[in-house]
């Protein structure tokens, strides 16, 4: 109903041309434009973080910006994770410490932890609870969650 | 007797009892998960839902260039309509889009179909309806209240179920008794509430004329069979596919109307038609739960001896009543399970379901035993209070000890740990050291205090008990198909529909254990009508029973059938055979053949069989079991700010026990989420509507879910009492985390209350109310700062 605007959005290192309108949400662009779904929609109004995945450097609810505030930037989400048929560091502690049940929740909480460890690999337990509250899951009680990215960050410091 | 042993695992079992990786992990954490709401579609459609909570609807304007659906365009599509066949049910039907009037806030008036989903929502917006407002019946009280409107023609007085029971010696021994203690307790509303909100999928193909709809469902089966009812067409004409289902807790094991209308327009349009929940949809307009006022009595001994219990519950279970299993859910589940795990001979009941406009209500996690047994156990504590004993004392004089127990309205439970669960509970949380803590505390005008929940969990119970509700439908009985393919890979087919349960995981165990094959190779397949055998889908903690039953009997049928074809192939005697690492081996020798060998044998060489031995390799296996009791003990210490109402969960620790553990990982999982789900409810999740029915909590920034911060660690200690009602010898876990906390928390509170002469009996216990209470409080019992005002301890 509204004028479209061309844009490229960088996902994962690739360049996706897209023509959207300027109320469409980066959530939305990134499921439905360049088709990956990894990135799950939850609330829509920033509060569940399903939808968060990495802008330059830092993590950000892709259901609060719009797609054409993120032209020209770096965009990573869950797909982009792994090296190939290698696991990212926070992928593996979530399978091996049952961070995740229903999954739905999961490329949110994974894209926030990646996120702010990449920033602070050294943060503290306390801080770091702060930092998951950030997102909702209904599944684990964030017991595994928690320990997930604990261990995680003593890999992710390995590296 | 007594079979009560720490930890999982043991018996010199292989695969059962270990915390093996989860097989659905690896996609899921790659994004590579599956849901409805990741499909591509033709068209979208916008629900346009009512903002008035009753009245009729005098016209829908449509704007201009806009395709908009309404009842009168789906005449002949059937009213959701669930029956019981006893209780004095009046049955109600539910318009799949409001006909004539709406009756709650968010009622389905009008769908709007557009080429995309923005579409779909401008011309929704721009959708006209005009009601004669009227007034609203939002209370469950109001409902029965003299001269309350009418909501549905044929239900006078608004109650629609009223279940009622009495045991001939109650009267006696009612006014025998030395104390009656009574608790009125409130369980506010709520939402299930799972990350992923409800979404469907249609799509038509022109060369067979079916449809295949994709949705978040607990229940395919059940969706497929009730949607083709609806529409009237032969359930073949109907795929319906679960994929990855992004969380339920009891919101999805109900029929959405919206699900039905996806699918009719599918055919309407012959193409693809496809539904997107918004949160605000899913909080105003999906499932509600727990809404009940209970007024529970205990005729107590001067022993302080439970003799009898009278129980009135009142559920407003919303507008309508929903499929399959009807609004008697909550108020009939109370009913038959209210005496808990207390020994109590003598019970009076009565349980009614009433309907107001409001959303209707469906399950959620626990369904009414988090009510109940928080209901049960403040009955407990204050009972200890006029006895002045211990609460844990008055639970050692009359939890259950003896098993079996015949409950006073029938109810056989089998042999549990309800009194091991509380002592392993006692010592871990170490009460003294608690109770000095918690007077140091007060001298410093700081307030802690700590509260127990024991409670019984009904579960994995099959057809006979769900026939004794009186359902016109009756789910229990699970059947799993499992086949070994010609190259010897081993798939089990399911009637249940996991979302997050990681059955995938624990039935792959099941089934190595039984055939030798390393679970990691095994594929547990469910969700798609077209691929997996009828059945009742996951809810009320019956999966990993029911459908763990029926794998095991597919399994050893399995195993029966490849022990013959190894005799064949080794020409050895079966019993000199044993399964393991993909092969079979003749004991003491060199002598083996591989699965792979014998799968290919059975479909392709079946002529070396001379007739004995019928070709393939597929066994079906049906189980539907009695039901079994799982139980636990549940242990909260708070810490209540006063100034503020604000609680703070310091530490809670479960002892729990669910019989043999088949992966005690997933089962730990079980029980942190539950616990966290039953702290939402106990201290943060609520719905509320105002009184003209408008909903005030449409967001989840004040329907709030707890996060990180509000969960504390939460400590597990494990018993097992193998059930002798379940042939696995699992007892269900999915829903006891969640029965507890409301009763452990609002205990707690209370006690840390202690000093200010007041209670409460209301969840959730949010600062609001708790604030009220002690603003109330007498003065000398107000909270100042830096001091305890020592009115009781």
């Amino acid at each position: 109903m509204t004028d479209k605007t061309a844009i490229t959005l960088t996902i994962n290192g690739k360049d996706h041309k897209i023509s959207v309108e300027p109320r469409r949400t980066l959530a939305d662009a990134i499921r439905e434009d360049c088709g990956q779904t990894g990135t799950h929609i939850g609330c829509e109004h920033g509060v569940c973080g399903a939808c968060t995945v990495i802008v330059d450097d830092a993590p950000v609810r892709s259901c609060l910006m719009f797609a054409v505030q993120a032209e020209g930037k770096t965009i990573r989400t869950v797909e982009g994770l792994a090296d190939g048929d290698k696991l990212h560091p926070m992928q593996q502690a979530f399978m091996d410490n049952h961070g995740l049940q229903c999954g739905f929740c999961t490329p949110g909480f994974l894209m926030l932890a990646v996120g702010v460890l990449e920033r602070e690999p050294d943060i503290s337990d306390e801080a770091l609870i702060d930092v998951l509250s950030s997102n909702l899951c209904r599944c684990t009680g964030y017991q595994n969650i928690i320990k997930s990215v604990r261990a995680a960050a003593r890999e992710m410091r390995k590296a | 007797m007594s079979a009560h042993t720490k930890g999982s695992g043991g018996d010199g079992l292989k695969w059962v009892g270990r915390s093996i990786r989860r097989l659905e992990d690896p996609a899921l954490v790659q994004g590579r998960g599956r849901f409805t709401a990741d499909l591509p579609a033709a068209h979208w459609v916008r629900f346009v839902r009512s903002p008035n909570a009753a009245g009729k609807i005098r016209g829908i304007t449509a704007p201009d260039g806009a395709v908009v659906i309404t009842a009168a365009d789906i005449a002949g599509v059937k009213k959701i309509t669930p029956m019981l066949h006893k209780f004095n049910y009046k049955p109600v039907g539910q318009p799949i889009l409001a006909e004539g009037e709406v009756r709650f806030v968010g009622e389905a008036v009008a769908a709007v179909v557009a080429a995309t989903e923005e579409d779909a929502e401008d011309f929704a917006d721009l959708v006209e309806i005009d009601i004669e407002d009227a007034p609203a019946l939002v209370d469950g009280r109001a409902a029965i209240a003299d001269g309350a409107p009418q909501l549905h023609a044929g239900v006078p007085g608004n109650v629609i179920v009223k279940g009622e029971f009495k045991t001939p010696g109650f009267d006696d021994v009612w006014t025998g008794a030395a104390k009656i203690i009574r608790c009125e307790a409130r369980s506010n509303r709520q939402n299930a509430t799972p990350m992923e909100a409800r979404a469907a999928h249609a799509a038509y193909d022109s060369a067979t004329g079916r449809i295949t709809l994709h949705c978040t469902t607990q229940m395919p089966h059940l969706v497929r069979t009730a949607i083709a009812d609806c529409l009237g067409i032969p359930e073949s004409d109907l795929r319906v596919i679960a994929p990855d289902v992004g969380g339920g807790f009891g919101q999805k094991m109900s029929l959405c109307p919206e699900y039905v209308l996806i699918a009719w327009l599918a055919r309407h349009l012959q193409s693809s038609v496809a539904w997107t929940e918004d949160r605000r949809e899913n909080l105003i307009a999906s499932f509600h739960s727990r809404d009940q006022y209970i007024t529970l009595e205990g005729a107590f001994d001067a022993n302080a001896k439970l003799l009898a219990l009278r129980a009135n519950v009142l559920a407003n279970t919303g507008a309508y009543s929903c499929f399959p299993t009807s609004c008697g859910m909550e108020p009939l589940m109370a009913m038959a399970e209210m005496p808990g795990p207390y020994d109590v001979q003598q019970y009076e009941c009565l349980a009614r379901a009433v309907v107001t406009n409001t959303c209707t209500m469906g399950a959620y996690r626990g369904v009414s035993r988090p009510s109940i047994t928080f209901t049960l156990e403040r009955l407990m504590d204050k009972a200890a209070k006029a006895f002045a004993i211990d609460p844990l004392d008055i639970r050692r004089k009359n939890l259950i000890t003896q098993f079996p127990y015949k409950s006073a309205i029938g109810l056989e439970y089998d042999e549990a740990s309800y009194r091991e669960t509380m002592e392993t509970a006692v010592e871990a949380i170490n009460v003294p050291a608690f109770r000095a803590r918690q007077q140091l505390a007060r001298d410093k005008g700081e307030y802690l205090g700590i509260g127990f929940a024991t409670f019984s969990e009904r579960t994995g119970y099959g057809s006979p008990a769900f026939a004794a509700r009186g359902m016109a439908i009756t789910p229990g009985w699970e059947t799993v198909h499992i086949s070994v393919d010609p190259s010897g890979f081993v798939e089990a087919r399911i009637g249940s529909s996991p979302h997050g349960q990681g059955l995938r995981t624990t039935l792959a165990q099941i089934i190595a254990e039984e055939i030798g094959v390393p679970p990691q190779t095994i594929k547990v397949v469910h969700g798609d009508t077209d691929t997996a055998p009828y059945g009742w889908g996951t809810f009320a903690s019956r999966s990993l029973v029911i459908s763990g039953g029926a794998t095991l009997i597919a399994a050893r049928k399995v195993r029966a059938k490849l022990l013959k074809i190894a005799g064949h192939m080794l020409e050895a005697a079966e019993t000199d055979i044993v399964l393991e690492d993909g092969k079979a081996k003749v004991a003491g020798t060199d002598r083996e053949v591989t699965v792979a060998a014998m799968a290919r044998e059975a479909y392709t060489q079946t002529h070396r069989f001379k007739g004995e031995i019928e070709p393939g390799l597929t066994e079906s296996g049906t189980y539907d079991p009695p039901g079994t009791f799982s139980n636990a003990c549940h242990v909260a210490i708070v810490r209540l700010d006063v100034e503020t109402g604000h609680v703070k969960v310091e530490r809670y620790l479960v002892a729990e026990d669910a019989g043999r553990i088949i992966n005690p990982m997933i089962a730990d999982g079980q029980v942190h989420g539950g616990v966290a789900q039953g702290i939402g409810n106990a201290l943060l999740e609520e719905i509320i509507y105002d009184e003209s029915g408008a909903i005030l909590t449409a967001n989840l920034a004040d329907f709030m879910p707890p996060t990180a911060h509000e969960i504390p660690p939460i400590e597990l200690h494990h018993m097992e009492t193998p059930s002798t009602q379940s042939i696995t010898r699992a007892k269900g876990l999915g829903e006891g985390g969640t029965i507890g906390p409301p009763a452990a928390i609002v205990n707690a509170i209370n006690d840390a209350l202690t000093p200010f002469n007041v209670e409460i009996d209301t969840i959730p216990a949010t600062p609001q109310r708790i604030r009220a209470l002690l603003r109330n409080a007498t003065n000398s019992a107000r909270p100042r700062a830096g001091g305890d005002p020592g009115a009781t301890t």
